[in-house]
Formats: C-alpha cells, structure tokens, sequence
C-alpha cells in the first residue's frame, strides 16, 4: 500500500516537473522579448521634449536626382507597391502612393529656377489633424504628423485639407508591405519622418541619409527644440520660409533659397 | 374650412410594385457597384491621389442638400404660418428623410473602409466639421421623424410649431455644416470662404423644392389626384425665388474670389479656360439648370402647363448635379497655389505642372453608387407613401384657397 503510494507520488513529481518545464519553455522566450522590448525606445511614449523637423536647401538640390525619392520608396515599402492587373501605367502613376516628391518651380518675374524636394510638412497646427472626424489623423508628441491605420476609414477628407497635397489613399489591395510600416487597401497615409527610425533610436530619415551619400546634403534632419542641433544652428545660421507660410501652419519642414 | 383628408398612395398594386422592382433595381445595381469598388480598392474608380472625392461625393452632397431643402415646403407651412403649404407638410418630411438616407448610403459606400462606420460612430474628433455633420444627420432623421408625427397624429399637432421651428434650424444647420465641410478648407482656393454656407443652403432650398414638385406631381398624377393652379403657381414661383438666390450667391462667390489677385486663376478657371469644368459651369448649371427653368416658369403660356412645369425642376436637378460637379470636382482639379507667382516646371506628384489642372474621369461604378443613392431615396419615399396617409387626396384650388384656410 505505502509502496503503490510512493510510486504514485514520483510519477505525480514527475509530471509535474515536466509541466513546469513545458511552461516555463513557453513563457520564458515572451518574458525574456517582453524584457528586451522594454529596454528599447520603442516602448516609450514619444515626448514633446523634441520637435522634429528639417531644413531642405534649395540651392544644393540637384535637377534630375531623385535620391531622397528613391531611399523614401525603399524605406518605406513603397516600391512594393503593385499597379492592379488591368491598370494603365498613366492612371496608376495618379493613384500610387507617393510620399515625397521633387518639384521644379521656375519664378515668374525673375526666371529663377528652383528645385526640391516635398512632402508632409509636419505642422504644429495641422489641418489634416482638424478635420480628421475620428482622429484617425493625429500629431505625436514630438512633432510627427501620423495617419493611426486602425481608425481610418477612408474618408480622405485630410486629403482635401492638406495644403502641401502630402497625402495619398490607398487604392488598390496591398500584398507585400514592410512590417514597420504597415499599410492598407481604404486608409490614407503620409511621410512619417521615417517615425520606425525615431522609435528605434535612429539619426536621420531615409531622404536625408540618401541626399547626404549623394553628396548633396540639401536636406538636414534633426530636433527643432534643442537649439544646439546641427538644424537648430543651420536654421539660425540662414533665412528659410515655411510654404505656404500664409497659413501659418508653423511647419517642421523649412526651405531656404526658394 | 375645408377639412384636408390624407390617404395612401392607393395606385393599382401592379404599377406600384413594377415602380418599386424598378427602383430597387437601380438601388441594387448601385449597391453591387460599391461592392466592387470596396472589394476591388478604389483604384477601379476614376478617382486619384489629386481628385480624392469624386462622382459619389457629387450625389452625396446633392442629396444631402436637396432632403434639406425638401424639407423647407413643411418649415412654410407650419413655421411661417402659410395656410396653402400645410397640406405639403407630411410629404416634405418623408422627402427630407428619404434623401438624406439616400445620401447618406452614397457617401459611407463611398469610404475606403465602410466597414469601420462604427469607428466613425464612436470615435470622434470635435475639432472636425465631418464629426459634427455625422451628429446633425443623425440628429436630422430624429427631428424629422418627431416633426411628421406631430404632423400626422392629432395628440401631436399642438407642437407642430415648435417643432417645426426646432426642425428649420436643425436643418438650417446641417446645411451650413455641409457647405463648411469646403467652406472651412484653406487649402483649396476654390473653397475656403464661408460664403459657401449660405450657399448651400440656397442651393438646399431650390434643389429641395424642385424634387419635392416632381415627387409631388408624379405620385399625384399616378393617382388621378388633382393640384390646382394656384398650388402649382405657389410652388412655382417659390422654385423661382430659390433659383434666383442660388444665382445671387454665386455671383458674390465670384465676386468675393475676383476681388483678390491670387484667385484671378480660379475664376478664370471656372469662367472661362476650365475646359470640361467652365462647360459644365455655364451649359448646364447657369443656362440649363438655372436660366431655362427661369424662362419655363416666368413665360405667360408654358409656365402654366404641368408638364413644362416638371421639365424646368428637372432641369434644375440637373443644374443641381453640375453645381456639384463644378463645386467638388472642379475646386479639387484646380491646381494649389503651392508657390504663388511661381510655375511648376516639373513635379513628380501631378502638383499642376505648368498650370494644367489635375484630370478625373468618372467611371461607369461611381455613376452607378451615385443613382442608386437616388434611387434608394425615392425607393423609401414610395414605400413611405404606400404605407402612411402623406398625401392630401386633393390640392384642388377649392380646396387650399378658401379664405377659411388663409385665416386658419
């Protein structure tokens, strides 16, 4: 009798051994992610500690390079983007989204001409964000003009408010996306400062980083708010203009020499 | 005092159920169309990065508008104290509820995520006219449904004036809100001015009304009922006056654009360089939609006949469509100012190189939504007169111009 109760007692030990091993095999990896994610910026609120923004020189964008374009798709996922079976190249060249273009604007009086790059200016006082009737279209903490993808219902109402016309709807179905830019078929998207670089911690955006291998530099990337950045110096170093600055919208995106 | 007796819109079952298979038909049709669109991505549509609201927004808007103004016949009635209108009051609320469903079904079909309207529904940015309109169309169809029944139940008739009165400012409201949905835009040239508000509601009057004459004269003329001559010139001539402000507040629309130097271009492009636009500007909305309705209703002869009657408010729901063709379509395909005094030589996201507008071409499912939001809208009316006593059984002049009645 003691003996069948022993034995039931180390079979009992046994398997409960195991279970605890079975369990903490499965937790432990999540425990262990859980510890790592919370060690990286990511899992911190953005602050308002920052304000990000950009300072694009026209006289040093070049005609013809379409670097900073080029590094945005790449970046971004954008250039995996597929033209529906069916499609004229024509049309899907109007409803492809695109995030940051080049502009040629020659003036009218002098004959000057002037290129650059444009994309979302990152307001502080955005109207995208005022007529948002969800609130789909928000503003971080930092300065960061963002489409939230799960409240957007594609009414594409930013669309009509934005006056840098920076955003663009998705129109067809999506099959291949980044997974730290996230998309989909109905919702409206933007540029977003390439924000999955500022969660990880990173220096620059995509456009910027490319126009500086280019040797061309005309964009520079950094915090508004601290006044020792290189943007905050450049800024201060030189006379730049927001577009559009009779909205005053007091943009994050600033242009010199245009 | 002639006693107005309401009735069903008793017609023979195999005309009105043909009536109502053809519509549901159209409506159908059109549902199957925003099937597609949704299923397929919006790239199916004409509709492009440049010109985000196409040909649905067009029908939307206009029956948004026009169930505003449909229900302005019951505001004279029972606000204004005009005697003649009462009889009108009940088939005015059902029109007004009836159209605005109609636009409401466009414009959610429309989205690019329908399926979230529960999102829209709970989720809301107070900062945001779209927010508020979805309160004032919601509110719209509550204030509606509480004004026909103090109308049509006698337990309720004491209210009637106050809650048409409550029901003319709602709507009042709600049309102002539509007209600032572009009105508040300072981005486009072709909007931001609040000008566009009255506006609207201008337009919501005459584009109401002429909707509501046809309604009107068809279902009676289906049931051998008789309008009177003095109801039909009343009507009439109050078509006349909303056409004519629609016409006045357009010209200080352009006026108020014209007087700055930045806007020389707009107007230009809606006057007369805008191609399809400056067409659609003068040929249908002013000649067709506004001046030939005028001509019909004013000329001593064909102004008296029923049937030039029903042509001019057709005319006018078709100047009414161009309105927002032009209004929608055109101030999105206008190119921004982006950089004033300047020309775009190049760009790589269609911004209006060298001035030449954004193109749009309506595709054959955006037209399909669009009608059958109409016809959803008349599908409920016919439903609605069918089943509830709306209609007077006579308009007759004996019967709406006794003196009885103008005291009463």
């Amino acid at each position: 009798m003691k003996e069948t109760s022993e034995r039931i007692d180390q079979e009992r030990r046994a398997f409960i051994g195991t279970a605890a091993g079975v369990a903490a095999a499965t937790v432990a990896p999540g425990v262990l992610l859980y510890t790592v994610a919370g060690a990286q910026p990511r899992s911190e609120p953005a602050t308002g500690a920052v304000r990000w923004g950009m300072l694009i020189d026209t006289a040093k964008c070049a005609d013809g390079c379409t670097a900073c374009v080029t590094a945005c798709d790449e970046e971004n996922g954008l250039n995996l983007q597929q033209k529906p079976e069916g499609e004229s190249q024509e049309k899907w060249e109007r409803q492809k989204s695109v995030w940051i273009r080049k502009v040629q604007v020659r003036d009218n009086l002098s004959g000057r001409i002037s290129n650059l790059p444009l994309m979302c200016q990152h307001c502080e006082h955005p109207p995208c964000v005022d007529v948002c009737p969800t609130g789909a279209s928000f503003k971080r903490a930092d300065g960061i003009v963002l489409v939230d993808r799960h409240t957007c219902i594609g009414c594409r109402y930013c669309m009509m408010a934005c006056p840098y016309k920076a955003r663009s709807f998705i129109h067809e179905r999506v099959e291949h996306k980044l997974s730290l830019v996230p998309r989909g078929k109905g919702c409206v998207e933007s540029c977003t400062l390439c924000v999955q670089r500022r969660d990880l911690g990173e220096a620059s955006t995509a456009c910027a980083d490319a126009c500086a291998r280019e040797g061309h530099k005309a964009i520079v990337f950094g915090d508004l708010k601290d006044p020792e950045s290189p943007l905050s110096r450049l800024l201060a170093s030189m006379p730049s203009r927001q577009i559009r600055e009779d909205l005053a919208l007091n943009t994050g995106v600033r242009y010199s020499n245009v | 005092m002639k006693r107005i007796v309401y009735r069903e819109w008793d017609i023979a079952p195999q005309r009105y159920w043909v009536l109502f298979a053809i519509l549901a038909a159209v409506a159908g049709v059109g549902g199957l169309a925003a099937l597609y669109m949704e299923y397929e991505g919006h790239w199916v549509t004409g509709m492009t990065n440049q010109v985000m609201w196409g040909t649905p927004h067009v029908f939307a808007v206009f029956l948004l508008v026009a169930a505003s103004g449909a229900l302005n016949v019951a505001s004279i009635g029972s606000v204004f104290g005009k005697t003649i209108y009462k009889p009108l009051g009940r088939l005015s609320g059902l029109l007004a509820a009836a159209l605005l469903l109609g636009g409401l079904m466009v414009l959610v079909l429309d989205l690019g995520r329908p399926e979230r309207l529960i999102v829209a529904m709970t989720t809301y940015n107070f900062r945001s006219i779209f927010a508020w309109n979805i309160f004032l169309y919601n509110g719209f169809l509550a204030v509606v449904i509480a004004y026909l029944w103090t109308m049509a139940e006698r337990q309720g008739n004491p209210y009637t004036k106050q809650v048409g009165f409550f029901a003319m400012a709602w709507r009042l409201t709600l049309t102002a809100g539509t007209g600032s949905v572009f009105g508040f835009l300072v981005a486009r040239q072709a909007y931001d001015t609040a000008v566009l508000a009255p506006m609207f509601i201008a337009m919501s009057f005459s584009y109401g009304l002429a909707i509501f004459m046809l309604v009107l004269m068809f279902t009676f003329d289906q049931n051998d009922r008789p309008i009177g001559p003095v109801m039909l010139s009343r009507l009439k001539n109050l078509l006349a006056i909303f056409i004519g402000a629609v016409l006045f507040l357009v010209l200080i629309y352009l006026l108020t654009k014209l007087y700055g130097a930045k806007n020389y271009g707009l107007v230009s492009f809606y006057l007369l360089d805008g191609g399809i636009y400056t067409f659609v500007f003068w040929v249908v909305w002013i000649l067709a939609g506004s001046l030939v309705p005028l001509g019909i209703i004013f000329h001593p002869v064909r102004g008296k006949d029923p049937s030039w009657i029903a042509a001019a408010c057709g005319l006018v729901i078709l100047g009414g469509l161009a309105s927002m063709y032009v209004i929608i379509i055109g101030g999105e395909a206008f190119p921004m100012q982006l950089f004033p005094d300047q020309t775009i030589l190049a760009s790589g996201f269609f911004d209006g190189v060298g001035g030449v507008p954004a193109h749009y071409a309506p595709s054959l499912p955006e037209v399909l939504l669009g009608i059958g939001g109409m016809a959803a809208a008349m599908l409920i009316t016919a439903m609605g007169v069918r089943v509830l006593e709306l209609l007077p059984e006579s308009l007759d002049d004996q019967v709406v111009d006794t003196p009885a009645m103008a005291k009463a």
